[in-house]
């Protein structure tokens, strides 16, 4: 056995659990804190989404999950994959647990392929230096890999480069290599993002159909609520560096508490909305991570903003699992409807941000 | 679809800008040539915002760098004010070309890193400043705060400022020389999801402030209905479908445009979920297949669809056109619009 393998889980456990997630990068102007206090669960079989803009710690959480981050972070909290401390395996330079029990997805696959190497080398490489195989057992595997994804006309194109497919084949073959360790947790990193619409949704059900068939759990990273909504178990949304609401995803999109998640949600143009509807955006910008305020992060920003969202940071309230969310004036309920019609009747949050304006 | 054709062209008096038959080829090597756009045809009337959609690599770009001339025109006219563009040269061309500015879709890299932002958006004021008359630092204010970007951030470099930010500055800059046509290209597909609601009203209070006619170039079909009052589908170089925004949507005909409908991740009404599968693989541009150009990967190609290429035809009773043999059967008895 090379591998770090898995144990028959307790019925209950779950496969992945992370608690109390920290990671900080020091930089010229200070320490930049990227991830601040994430925990969550993952069950076998099931698909969390992590949903956040830019900045908000999403790809950050998956690269620590991976052992992905330069030196200079700083990272403290527990990672548990099946029973095995994380953090102490890529302490330890544990070989074949990183790419082959976990593996990941990138966004763009032209940077995670070589350009130089045949799709196919690639594939068998990580199969011969992971799971030993023979030069010509890595071959064919590869070959049935890539039919496994879906690549027409296998046989071919495992003697071909990167630049000879196009953007969706790419992504296939990078799916197909993040395969074939038969892993039992694929974290994909936006990976429909550099794609078009009729592609997305092509990669989006082949990694749907993979999940289910090997009984893999997944990781979905993505700035798209819709896609999130379509796809996941469960959903996290993180805003600066913080999970601030967590549910399964009915429940969070049925009744979702946080008003950043309403806020979302609402920013986005729908097809069904009529021509020319008039956005609803979320003023203002994601904050700076240097120096953040002991302040709930997105009061500057939020129309139900009081002035006790402004001393200390709201905890993300409720049992690990169910459905949590860190706001003391929640949408949707008697305080959140107190704080909203307080604001209209000032004109003004507690920020300062005005509101029932537009723009 | 993968059709051409100019019954679409609605010969309108206030018709601003008017593209007939447009050609863009590219040089590959080995004399290989890459076919961007052939033979598109369609119109923008004055104060409309026309939207143009399609998959990457259908054409919707280079149309409009065709338009102001970024790239160079094979065959075809682009008629605006009267004149053809594709004909202009030298002086005649640099004239025009302040009556049509573009935003783009990197905010950061389409401006000068080195510069002032106030400077960036002056310096077409700088150079044309004698040709359209008395300007003052006063404009370059009233500009920055019109996008809102404080005016007392201008002697800031544009790294100082977000995406959205950068994305504010570049439309403030394409205002400057008060145009006619503003030609956007992706321009919020950069940017992250809260901070795109706040570009496109953006865009819409401009329009109506400085009277533009709007020609809006985007892959995503959301963003396209909400800011166009008629849409192109393009693929592959050609007009699938053209007409009123709410007539694409309510009704899309052509099964290329009831596809891209049915991808996205919660699909048009419109269509059925299963209209989206139709695989993944765009046809090489260099060698685009014969008669209707997405034949291979319709669902609805016959024999005539491999050797005839369809033209655009009126379909219904409304403001509606489509390139295509076998079309999906559209209710014309259903009140329009």
């Amino acid at each position: 056995m090379r591998s770090v393998g898995v144990g028959a889980l307790m019925a209950g456990d779950p496969l992945l659990s992370v608690r109390d997630l920290h990671v900080r990068f020091a930089t010229e102007r200070g320490d930049v804190n990227a991830v601040n206090g994430v925990s969550f669960d993952l069950h076998e079989g099931q698909t969390l989404a992590i949903v956040g803009e830019s900045g908000s710690g999403k790809s950050v959480t998956a690269k620590t999950l991976m052992n992905l981050l330069p030196r200079s972070a700083r990272v403290s909290g527990e990672v548990t994959y099946g029973g095995h401390d994380v953090r102490a395996l890529a302490a330890a330079g544990t070989k074949h647990f990183f790419g082959v029990q976990m593996t990941m997805v990138f966004q763009d696959p032209m940077t995670s392929l070589n350009p130089v190497k045949r799709v196919g080398e690639q594939i068998a490489e990580t199969l011969r230096y992971h799971l030993g195989r023979s030069r010509s057992e890595a071959r064919s595997e590869a070959v049935e890999l890539l039919d496994t994804v879906g690549v027409p006309e296998p046989a071919r194109r495992v003697r071909q480069y990167p630049h000879e497919l196009s953007g969706g084949l790419r992504q296939r073959v990078v799916i197909a290599m993040a395969l074939a360790c038969r892993p039992r947790l694929l974290i994909a990193d936006e990976p429909t993002t550099a794609v078009d619409v009729t592609v997305q949704k092509h990669l989006l059900d082949l990694l749907d159909d993979l999940r289910r068939r090997r009984g893999m759990s997944m990781i979905l990273i993505t700035h798209d609520l819709g896609v999130a909504r379509g796809r996941a178990d469960d959903v996290a949304v993180m805003y600066a560096g913080r999970v601030v609401e967590t549910a399964d995803a009915d429940t969070l999109f049925a009744d979702m508490r946080h008003p950043y998640t309403e806020a979302l949600l609402r920013s986005i143009p729908r097809i069904e909305d009529p021509v020319h509807h008039r956005l609803d955006p979320i003023q203002g910008r994601p904050p700076e991570s240097i120096d953040p305020p002991e302040a709930c992060a997105f009061a500057p920003r939020c129309a139900y903003a009081q002035s006790d969202c402004l001393n200390g940071v709201p905890e993300l309230d409720g049992l690990l699992g169910l459905h949590r969310f860190a706001c003391l004036h929640p949408t949707g309920t008697e305080r959140g409807a107190a704080a909203m019609s307080a604001n209209q009747a000032a004109g003004v949050t507690a920020a300062g941000m005005p509101v029932g304006g537009d723009r | 679809m993968a059709g051409s054709g100019r019954a679409q062209l609605r010969g309108r008096d206030d018709v601003l800008l008017e593209v007939k038959d447009l050609v863009v080829h590219f040089g590959a090597g080995r004399r290989r040539v890459v076919h961007a756009v052939s033979g598109v045809s369609f119109d923008v009337a004055e104060g409309e915002t026309l939207g143009i959609v399609g998959e990457s690599g259908c054409g919707k770009s280079t149309v409009a760098r065709a338009i102001i001339r970024l790239v160079d025109i094979t065959a075809g006219e682009v008629l605006f004010e009267g004149r053809d563009l594709a004909g202009l040269e030298g002086e005649e061309l640099r004239r025009v070309r302040p009556r049509l500015q573009m935003i783009f879709q990197d905010p950061i890299s389409s401006l000068n890193p080195r510069r002032r932002v106030r400077d960036v958006i002056a310096e077409g004021l700088a150079v044309w400043g004698d040709d359209i008359g008395s300007w003052s630092h006063d404009r370059i204010d009233e500009l920055m705060e019109a996008v809102g970007v404080e005016a007392r951030h201008g002697d800031r470099r544009p790294h100082e400022f977000s995406g959205g930010q950068c994305q504010r500055i570049g439309i403030a800059r394409a205002l400057a020389l008060d145009p006619k046509v503003l030609i956007c290209d992706e321009p919020v597909s950069a940017l992250d999801v809260s901070i795109q609601a706040q570009i496109l009203n953006l865009l819409q209070d401009m329009k109506r402030r400085y009277g533009l006619t709007v020609l809006f170039i985007s892959h995503d079909l959301a963003v396209v209905k909400n800011v166009s009052d008629r849409i192109v589908v393009m693929y592959l170089g050609k007009v699938c479908e053209i007409g009123s925004t709410a007539e694409i949507y309510s009704r899309p005909a052509h099964p290329y445009t009831r596809a891209l409908l049915a991808s996205i991740p919660e699909p048009a009404a419109a269509v059925a979920a299963d209209e989206g599968d139709i695989g993944d693989e765009l046809p090489s541009a260099t060698a685009p297949p014969s008669g209707c150009r997405f034949h291979t990967r319709c669902p609805r190609a016959t024999e005539v669809c491999r050797e005839v290429e369809p033209v655009t035809e009126p379909i219904g009773d409304g403001d509606h056109y489509i390139a295509c043999h076998h079309p999906v059967a559209v209710d014309i008895t259903a009140r329009s619009r």
